[in-house]
């Protein structure tokens, strides 16, 4: 009969319309300010600059190569490089960032940057409750506020920060074996050099590299 | 006691005019009545806001709003803020002064019905003899607003919400006045003081509302499905028809001109129900002899008010129809109902023994509805779609 459909379909709002009052499970909304849910682990937003140890000016691992500031698509990165250098994870002396800034307004979270950056040093963030008064002094962010701990990293991203602090350490391996090769090497050659007559030392090294030339 | 509880606007009216010199208490009183309904109709817009807003989050397992004041009771003034703090945006190329004139027509036509609805035991503005037909001609004015704006303001969406406004509204306009014709030929006025008299009286405790009979079962169910047409709700929101054409007829209006609209929309329907209350639901009077000592306003105000509360339950339950099942619901279904109705009306009025006339009523409405459900709302089935040159 006409009108049947009707009445189903009112007897269910009216069904929806009480249930919701009765069972919570019906109401699947999730009360923002003071209920949140965990987001989920692939969760990013915009970049943040990772730093090792206690002090960020100090563990920056951004060397300012700059290329981070060349592939992003909307151009939101800005980078100044410093004069002077300072040391690396590795000990290296690099140059840093005199300046990093960042404007989350232009930053469309493509993780471009993420993706190029061969340091390992920006990586995505989660923080989403970035409203301000300040519609442009608010939204660029400069080194200190982008500048953030691996530890807080690894709360954040807890699968990706292991990864990158396997691929670090395996970096930071290679190139302290390569050092001690090189220090075993020069050692090896300081006590070979007394050991064999101070005569001619131009001569006597030749031979010495050729091995391991003919090993490549 | 009670009879004062009953009349205490018409003894407060009184007392607050008897302070002027004779002369000038005629103006007075209508002035002081007119500014009660436009102080009490806005009130139960807010609260309806609030109702529809609430209640249609409800019915989709939402909470609705709850964050301004104690369960988001203080919602509908932060709205109110809102409209009347927002710019007031009229398009370049719109005919301004129509632009200007259309959401004013529109609130002082369905204010307009107000003049003539019962809302109480002697609480009438103006006791028209013709109340009824006035309150239909102000009803159909506001379709020439509708059309103001749609026109008005320029723009194509306006222009095809206020096409399809015109359109509904004409179909459903001729099925309205239909279904009330029956409650006019039973009562023999179209007074509608009259009509609420004549339904203000009881058989063993029981109401005589017209409702509660055939023609007036019939007449109620068209004037209703007529009623949700007429004041453009869901299932029959076309002319704003959100996902298709923005907001209709008045894309255009921002601030407190489309707040304007937004409170005709629903001060018409109050209109509307308290019209259909009158005709059909016994007006102002209870439904049991022994509920008689509640005041009149309060049985009408709270019958208008469940009324609207249906149509909140329709909205939040029926998607919005197409533009043929529309005219085709119109003018296959409702019209021929309405015009059947008018034949079960006679009848009732002229066969004399009582329960020949009740089967007799009930075997054509409910015929007639079962009938005509089945062959003229039939789904033609037109198959899978056929290519004649594309294979």
């Amino acid at each position: 009969m006409l009108g049947e459909g009707i009445l189903k379909g009112l007897a269910e709002t009216a069904k929806n319309f009480a249930g919701s009052y009765v069972s919570k499970e019906r109401l699947t909304t999730v009360q923002y300010p003071e209920e949140r849910i965990a987001p989920i682990e692939a969760t990013r937003d915009f970049p943040f600059l990772v730093y090792d140890g206690e002090d960020w000016q100090a563990g920056l691992r951004c060397v300012a190569c700059q290329i981070c500031e060349k592939e992003c698509p909307p151009k939101c990165i800005y980078i100044e490089k410093s004069k002077d250098k300072k040391p690396d994870y590795v000990g290296k002396p690099q140059i840093y960032p005199a300046r990093f800034d960042i404007d989350i307004s232009v930053c469309m979270s493509c993780q471009i940057c993420v993706e190029v950056c061969p340091f390992e040093a920006i990586k995505m963030d989660t923080v989403f409750e970035l409203a301000t008064e300040d519609r442009f002094g608010g939204l660029l962010l400069d080194r200190s506020k982008l500048a953030k701990s691996n530890e807080y990293y690894h709360t954040i991203h807890p699968t990706e920060a292991a990864e990158v602090d396997a691929r670090l350490a395996e970096e930071k391996a290679k190139v302290e074996a390569k050092a001690r090769a090189a220090a075993e090497a020069a050692a090896a050659k300081a006590a070979a050099a007394p050991a064999a007559a101070a005569g001619a030392p131009a001569k006597t090294e030749p031979p010495a590299v050729k091995p391991a030339g003919g090993a490549e | 006691m009670l009879e004062k509880a009953d009349q205490v606007f018409v003894l407060l009216l009184h007392w607050l005019v008897g302070y002027l010199p004779a002369a000038w208490q005629p103006a007075a009183g209508v002035l002081l009545c007119v500014v009660a309904i436009i102080a009490v109709y806005p009130t139960l817009f807010a609260l309806a806001v609030l109702l529809e807003r609430k209640g249609l989050g409800r019915m989709q397992n939402r909470y609705g709003p709850n964050r301004v004041g104690p369960f988001g009771i203080l919602q509908p003034v932060a709205d109110g803020i809102k409209s009347l703090t927002k710019e007031d945006i009229v398009p370049f190329t719109a005919d301004a002064v129509v632009h200007f004139i259309a959401p004013l027509v529109l609130v002082v036509a369905v204010f307009m019905g107000f003049a003539v609805l019962p809302m109480g035991r002697n609480m009438v503005l103006v006791d028209l003899d013709a109340s009824l037909l006035f309150f239909f001609a102000m009803g159909a004015s506001t379709e020439l607003s509708v059309f103001m704006a749609g026109w008005s303001s320029r723009n194509k969406y306006s222009l095809l919400g206020a096409m399809r406004a015109v359109a509904q509204m004409i179909s459903y306009e001729v099925p309205l006045l239909l279904s009330t014709v029956g409650v006019v030929m039973i009562t023999g006025s179209l007074s509608l003081v009259d009509i609420v008299d004549a339904q203000n009286r009881y058989t063993w405790g029981l109401a005589h509302w017209n409702v509660f009979k055939p023609w007036g079962l019939a007449g109620f169910v068209m004037f209703v499905i007529a009623s949700m047409a007429e004041t453009n709700r869901s299932p029959f929101d076309l002319p704003e028809g959100e996902s298709e054409i923005v907001a209709g007829y008045f894309t255009e209006y921002s601030g407190f001109k489309f707040a304007l609209f937004f409170l005709g929309e629903y001060v018409g329907m109050f209109g509307i129900a308290g019209l259909g209350t009158s005709l059909f639901l016994g007006g102002w009077s209870s439904p049991l002899a022994i509920l008689n000592w509640v005041p009149s306003w309060i049985w009408f105000f709270s019958k208008v008010m469940v009324w609207i509360c249906f149509f909140i339950w329709v909205r939040g339950t029926m998607p919005r129809l197409r533009q043929d099942q529309l005219m085709n619901f119109a003018w296959k279904f409702v019209l021929p109902m309405t015009l059947l109705n008018l034949l079960v009306a006679a009848e009732w009025r002229f066969v004399a023994d009582l329960w020949l006339r009740w089967i007799a009523g009930m075997v054509i409405v409910v015929g007639a509805y079962v009938l005509m459900g089945r062959v003229g709302m039939r789904r033609e089935h037109f198959g899978p779609r056929t290519y004649r040159y594309a294979e």
